[in-house]
C-alpha cells in the first residue's frame, strides 16, 4: 500500500521521464533520464546492460532519488516532486525478468512493441535489469514552483 | 564534451534544469531551478530554490528534452549533465562546470549510441556471470543466431550467379537436375563460409570492433561484438561451410573430369579466403570490389556452366559482366557507412581511398556500364534477346545515386538506399534468368514446331 501523495502518484504514472540521481565511486551524484513506471507500491525504471553503469553504483550505494519536473513531459501536469529511496537491482535473468514491467512500459512508450519485434537486431538493447525503488521520503511543489518551500513527507513519518 | 560557447547555446534552449548533490543523510536529492548560462564566465546563474543548493559539495546539473508523441512514445531524447561545484552569489547560485557529457539522438543516433556501449555492456555481463556462477549473455533463437552469424539473407548474391550459369547452360542444352542442385548447394556454402571467415578477421583487426555505425547490410553480422557467438564458434562455422563446400567442388570436379572447373573452383576458394585473410587481405589493399566481382560473378557463372557443360564458352562469361559488377556495387556502396571504422582498422577500401564525389559518380558509371553491357549483349546476339528485360531495373540506378549523395555521410538514413542497391543486383539477375528462360522455352517451341512441320 502506497504511502505517497496523490499527486506525487499522478506524476509517477504520466511521466515520460523523470531523473534518476545515483551516487558515484567518488560520492558524487550522477543523474539519468529514465521512463519511471509505477505499480502503486514501488518505483520501477529498467536499465539496457548497454548503459549499466548506474546499476554498477546502485549495487554499490542503493541510496538514490528520483526527480519529476518537466511538464511536457508529464502531460501537463505542473507539479514538481523529488523522491528519495533505496534501490534494488533485480536481474535473475536480464532476458526476460524486466518483462514483468512491460505493461507499464507499453503503457507510456507504446511504440516499444515495435522495437520489441526487431529484438532480434536490438539484441543487447532487450537484456536488461529492473531497479525496484522503495521510496523513503518525498519532496513535492503542488505547482511546480521550486522557488518556494516544498511539502515533504518520510515512510518513517507515515509510520509514526 | 568541451565546455566552451556552443555548448552555452545548446543549454540556452533547455527551459529548466534539475540540480543534484548528496544531502546529509546520505541520499541524493534534487530541485527544480531555473538558469541563465553566462557564456563568457562559463558559469550558470541559477535562481534561489525552496530546497537550499549546498556550496560546500559536489553538484550536478542536468538539463534534458523529450518531445511527447501520443500513440508511441516520444521522440526528441537529449540530455546535458554538468557536474561541478555551486557558491552563493547575491540572490541565487553559481555554478561553475567542470566537466560536461550528454546525448542528443539528432547527433548520435540511438544505434550509433548502443553500439558506443557494447564494451560496457559486455563487461557488466561478465561481472553479473561472476556475481551469479553461471554465464550471463543475450539470447536468440539457435535459428535466428544462425541467420545472423552466416548473414543468410546475402545468400542472393550466390544464387543469382549460380542460376544463371546453370540457365546459360540450359539455354546451350546441357542441363542436370542433380548437377544443379550440388552446384547451388557448395556455392553456398563457400559464400557462408566467407561471410563468418569476414567476420573472424574482421574482429581480429579491430575493424568490427571500431564501427560505431553498424547497419543490417554493412558492419559484419555483430554476433561476435553482442556476445551472441564466440570467434572460435564462428571460426567452426566458417571451416565447417568451408569443408563442406570444397567436398561438393572435389565431388563435382571429379565426377565431371574437368580441369577448367578445377581451376575456377582453386580461383574461388583463395579469393574468399584472402578476401579477409593475411597475408594477401584483398578488402585491405582497395581490391575488394574487384575480389567481390570475379568471385560473385565470372567465377560462379562461368563455375555453374563448366558443372554442366564441361567446357568455357563466351556466353556465360558476357552475362556474368553485370552480375559481377552489381555485386561489387553492393560491397562499394556498403562500404560507405564503414568508412571511418576501415579506415581506422587500416582496411583501404575504394571508398576510404576516394572522395564523396568521386565515390557517388563511380557508382553512376559503374551502373550504366552494366547495363550497356546487357544492352550490347543481347542487340549483337551474344546474350539472347530477352535478357534485353534486364533494362527494366534501370529506373532503380538514378535512385540509388540520389540516395547516395543525400545522406553519405548518415548511416541510418542511407539504409534505405542500401536496400534499394541489393535489390539491384537481384533484380537484375531474375531478369536476366527470366530473359534465359523465356529463351529456352521459346527454343523448344521453335523445336517442336520445326519437328511438326518436317
Amino acid at each position: 500500500m502506497s504511502w505517497l501523495p496523490e499527486i506525487v502518484e499522478q506524476l509517477l504514472g504520466k511521466a515520460l521521464v523523470a531523473e534518476l540521481a545515483v551516487i558515484k565511486e567518488n560520492g558524487e551524484p550522477v543523474v539519468h533520464p529514465l521512463i519511471p513506471l509505477y505499480d502503486g507500491d514501488r518505483i520501477y525504471l529498467t536499465s539496457s546492460v548497454l548503459f549499466s553503469k548506474k546499476l554498477e553504483r546502485i549495487k554499490r550505494n542503493p541510496r538514490v532519488s528520483l526527480a519529476i519536473t518537466d511538464p511536457v513531459a508529464c502531460d501537463g501536469l505542473r507539479a514538481r516532486c523529488t523522491v528519495q529511496g533505496d534501490a534494488r537491482v533485480i536481474e535473475d535473468d536480464p532476458h526476460t525478468t524486466w518483462e514483468r514491467v512491460l505493461p507499464l512500459w507499453r503503457a507510456k512508450e507504446p511504440g516499444i512493441d515495435f522495437f520489441l519485434g526487431k529484438r532480434v537486431a536490438l539484441p543487447l538493447f532487450f537484456e536488461r535489469s529492473m531497479i525496484e525503488i522503495t521510496p523513503r521520503r518525498v519532496l513535492w511543489w503542488e505547482d511546480g514552483d521550486t522557488s518556494k518551500a516544498p511539502q515533504a513527507l518520510s515512510a518513517a513519518e507515515v509510520a509514526a | 564534451m568541451k565546455i566552451d560557447a556552443a555548448l552555452f547555446e545548446k543549454l540556452a534552449t533547455y527551459p529548466h534544469a534539475v540540480v543534484s548533490w548528496v544531502d546529509d543523510d546520505g541520499y541524493p536529492m534534487q530541485t527544480a531551478a531555473f538558469f541563465r548560462g553566462d557564456a563568457l564566465r562559463r558559469v550558470l546563474r541559477l535562481d534561489r530554490t525552496g530546497v537550499a543548493i549546498p556550496t560546500d559539495r559536489k553538484v550536478n546539473v542536468m538539463v534534458s528534452h523529450i518531445r511527447p508523441q501520443p500513440g508511441t512514445g516520444y521522440d526528441e531524447r537529449r540530455y546535458i549533465t554538468l557536474s561541478g561545484s555551486a557558491a552563493a552569489r547575491d540572490a541565487g547560485i553559481v555554478f561553475t562546470p567542470m566537466r560536461a557529457w550528454g546525448w542528443d539522438e539528432a547527433d548520435v543516433p540511438f544505434f550509433e549510441y548502443s553500439e558506443r556501449s557494447n564494451g560496457q555492456a559486455q563487461r557488466y555481463m561478465q561481472q553479473l556471470s561472476e556475481e551469479q556462477g553461471r554465464e550471463v549473455k543475450p539470447r536468440l533463437s539457435r535459428a535466428w543466431t544462425f541467420i545472423l552469424a552466416t548473414r543468410l539473407p546475402f545468400l542472393s548474391a550466390t544464387f543469382v550467379p549460380v542460376l544463371l550459369g546453370i540457365a546459360a547452360a540450359a539455354y546451350a542444352g546441357s542441363f542436370d537436375w542433380w548437377l544443379a542442385l550440388l552446384t547451388v548447394v557448395g556455392a553456398a556454402a563457400i559464400h557462408i563460409g566467407l561471410n563468418v571467415a569476414n567476420d573472424v578477421f574482421d574482429t581480429l583487426s579491430g575493424a568490427d570492433d571500431l564501427n560505431v555505425n553498424p547497419t543490417q547490410y554493412s558492419g559484419g553480422s555483430r554476433v561476435i561484438q553482442y556476445g551472441l557467438v564466440t570467434l572460435r564458434q564462428m571460426s567452426t562455422i566458417s571451416i565447417t561451410a568451408y569443408v563442406v563446400g570444397g567436398a561438393i567442388g572435389i565431388y563435382l570436379v571429379i565426377s565431371r573430369g574437368s580441369i577448367e572447373l578445377l581451376a575456377i573452383g582453386i580461383a574461388g576458394v583463395l579469393l574468399s579466403v584472402f578476401y579477409t585473410a593475411p597475408p594477401l587481405r584483398l578488402v585491405h589493399r582497395g581490391l575488394g570490389e574487384l575480389t567481390t566481382a570475379l568471385g560473385f560473378g565470372p567465377i560462379m557463372v562461368m563455375g555453374a556452366y563448366v558443372v554442366q557443360t564441361k567446357e568455357l564458352a563466351w556466353e556465360p562469361l558476357v552475362a556474368s559482366i553485370p552480375v559481377a559488377i552489381f555485386v561489387a556495387l553492393i560491397l562499394y556502396v556498403n562500404e560507405i557507412p564503414d568508412r571511418g571504422a576501415d579506415a581506422a582498422a587500416g582496411k583501404r577500401t575504394l571508398v576510404v581511398r576516394w572522395n564523396d564525389r568521386l565515390v557517388t559518380s563511380a557508382f553512376l558509371v559503374a551502373a550504366l556500364a552494366a547495363f550497356a553491357v546487357v544492352a550490347i549483349g543481347a542487340i549483337t546476339g551474344v546474350l539472347p534477346r530477352p535478357t534485353l528485360l534486364a533494362l527494366l531495373a534501370l529506373p532503380l540506378v538514378p535512385q540509388i545515386y540520389r540516395g547516395i549523395r543525400a545522406y553519405y555521410s548518415s548511416p541510418y538514413e542511407l539504409m534505405a538506399t542500401l536496400g534499394k542497391n541489393v535489390q539491384l543486383h537481384a533484380l537484375v539477375g531474375v531478369l536476366l534468368l527470366a530473359g534465359y528462360v523465356i529463351a529456352i522455352v521459346a527454343d523448344k517451341a521453335f523445336d517442336v514446331q520445326t519437328a511438326l512441320l518436317s
